[in-house]
């Protein structure tokens, strides 16, 4: 008899790790709840915050209404700041990608040191961004710039009046958004080279008997097979160019007098350096339509490859 | 006129290569050379920067590791390193075998939905997640970024675990069942084996994510002591507005070679995690 009761609750355990619909659920649970304890809860927040009054001094929830939204929209520096940001995105990835495609190509043929290249190119991103970005500063430098000292000896510029490239604004918008290209390239070279390999060696060998020329080749049938993955990298390039405030930060903390300043960096300096947190969430919340502009298009773009 | 034709075609070609590796690695030569070269070397406009002019000295690397907190930043990094790797792994392990063996589109959607968060940039969050880290009393500790930081780890790693889950094939569980196994156990005994090649993955990737987050380290934490390596570096090796580029540079570039070897050796697993298997074969 006591070894049929002992017996019992075992088997009610392991019929419980017998079954897929229980362990399932089981298994997936602790992820959703950490996703949504620590991102769609905060989310929330942030709008709660964005109708409030909220500061780190005066931390009332006093309901506001749309207020803060009026205020940040009235702002000239808001103006400036979304400009800027579009300008950033935008530039950053249509240097990026060019360059990204450019390699790719070159470093898809066979070569001595194509190795050592693939390594050395890859590492602007694989490097944490506020090292790596140091290391731009240093080379920005208004008085012991490399940059400055080449252009001298070349006699490109006035060695009296050397460019100051975070100093002056147009200057300090073309910096940030070069070294933001230069940390988002590779991921556009290592995304193209593994589009290039997915193409079929025979499907290329044909068009080219049938008479397709370089172009052709390149835009009528290597771009439609690659198309997938490179819209894949192109949403997640520009969701991450979008919400950067790293190099902006790192590099001019948005300035000379905002010029180059974007709606993360804005929102850092509004929201925790100056403490008006429900100023600063409505800035952070200008970046959801956008991000969810670049979701729908990851959608439809997960799904476009199933079929 | 062929020979002269084919030679200044590869003479462009290793050309455009040679411009390209600079323009990508320059500022690691920069940060090289600056971290050997003396102050007086460093700070002579008359001198060629691209080379020594003195001897080459290791005097910034010593007061690196002797004046200033870098050690104590290496320490932080790996701590949190360690800490969110392993939450992680007994998060997205589970959730990605789930998600692979899940029957059905509505597992798929559950998958993408995942996924979809890494898309959630710290931009966003930061203000909110600052409000409730002071909630907890986590502010100006490190903790703060273990509890956060794999609200990025855990959907992308259970994404990649997904696809490694995928490619084992079914049969090798049923036949465990079949000998006698609970579903659990057949997980344990035949998948996770087999399995081995994707954790060490996750482990590499986890840890590299860690390691190059800036925003929320930077939001959360003020206490030099607590800092990691990435933001210590960058903010406090600044005293004043005097910058100490010798220091700077030799920090920067010890913190960034065991990334980019990681990287490096694991991109190509990588590039098949983020593109979600877009390209198949």
């Amino acid at each position: 008899m006591t070894a049929i009761a002992e017996f019992a609750p075992r088997a009610r355990h392991r019929f419980l790790f017998d079954r897929a619909e229980v362990l399932g659920p089981l298994f997936i649970a602790p992820a959703i709840l950490y996703v949504l304890l620590l991102v769609a809860l905060p989310f929330l927040l942030a709008i709660y915050y964005s109708v409030s009054a909220f500061t780190i001094f005066d931390p009332s929830y006093k309901f506001v209404g749309l207020k803060n939204f009026f205020d940040v929209i009235e702002s000239d520096i808001f103006r400036r700041t979304l400009a800027n940001t579009f300008i950033f995105t935008i530039g950053a990835q249509i240097i990026g990608l060019l360059l990204g495609k450019f390699a790719a190509m070159l470093l898809m043929k066979e070569f001595p040191g194509r190795g050592i290249a693939r390594a050395l190119v890859v590492l602007p991103w694989a490097v944490p961004v506020s090292l790596a970005v140091l290391a731009w500063q240093w080379m920005f430098d208004s008085l012991y710039s490399v940059i400055n000292w080449t252009l001298i000896a070349a006699g490109l510029v006035d060695a009296t009046h050397p460019p100051q490239w975070l100093g002056q604004q147009d200057l300090a918008m073309l910096a940030v958004t070069v070294v933001h290209a230069w940390r988002l390239f590779p991921f556009g070279v290592v995304i193209f080279i593994a589009g290039f390999t997915s193409v079929p060696k025979d499907v290329l060998d044909a068009a080219t008997v049938d008479g397709a020329g370089f172009w052709r080749r390149n835009y009528q049938i290597i771009l439609p097979i690659i198309a997938p993955i490179v819209v894949i990298a192109l949403i997640f390039g520009t969701v991450f160019t979008f919400t950067d405030l790293s190099v902006v930060y790192l590099l001019t903390k948005g300035g000379p007098i905002n010029s180059t300043q974007v709606l993360g960096s804005l929102a850092f300096q509004v929201g925790i350096l100056s403490g008006d947190v429900a100023h600063g969430a409505v800035i952070c919340l200008f970046l959801f339509p956008f991000l969810l502009i670049g979701v729908i298009f990851m959608l439809r773009a997960l799904r476009r490859r199933e079929i | 006129m062929r020979l002269a034709k084919k030679l200044l075609s590869e003479g462009s070609f290793y050309g455009a290569v040679l411009v390209l590796v600079t323009f990508a690695a320059f500022p690691f030569y920069w940060m090289l050379i600056t971290t050997f070269k003396t102050d007086g070397d460093l700070y002579n406009l008359k001198s060629n920067p691209y080379w020594f002019n003195a001897a080459p000295t290791l005097e910034h690397i010593k007061y690196l590791f002797e004046e200033t907190l870098f050690v104590q930043w290496i320490g932080n990094t790996a701590l949190i390193g360690v800490c969110v790797v392993a939450i992680t792994l007994a998060v997205a392990l589970p959730a990605g075998y789930s998600l692979a063996r899940m029957p059905g589109r509505s597992a798929e959607s559950l998958g993408i939905g995942i996924f979809l968060t890494y898309l959630v940039p710290p931009t966003l969050l930061f203000l909110p997640l600052s409000r409730v880290i002071a909630l907890l009393g986590l502010q100006d500790s490190l903790w703060s970024l273990v509890l956060v930081y794999p609200t990025f780890t855990i959907p992308f790693c259970t994404w990649l675990f997904m696809g490694f889950f995928k490619s084992v094939p079914r049969e090798i569980e049923e036949a465990a069942v079949v000998d006698g196994c609970t579903v659990l156990g057949a997980f344990v005994k035949t998948v996770l084996p087999l399995s081995v090649p994707g954790i060490l993955t996750v482990v590499i990737f986890a840890f590299t994510l860690t390691m190059q987050e800036f925003v929320y380290a930077l939001t959360f934490i003020s206490s030099s002591d607590e800092k990691p390596v990435t933001l210590g570096v960058a903010t406090d090796l600044i005293r004043g507005d005097i910058f100490y580029w010798g220091e700077l540079m030799g920090a920067a570039l010890i913190a960034s070679v065991p990334v980019a070897i990681a990287y490096n050796l694991f991109l190509d697993r990588f590039i098949a995690g983020i593109t979600g298997g877009a390209v198949k074969g």
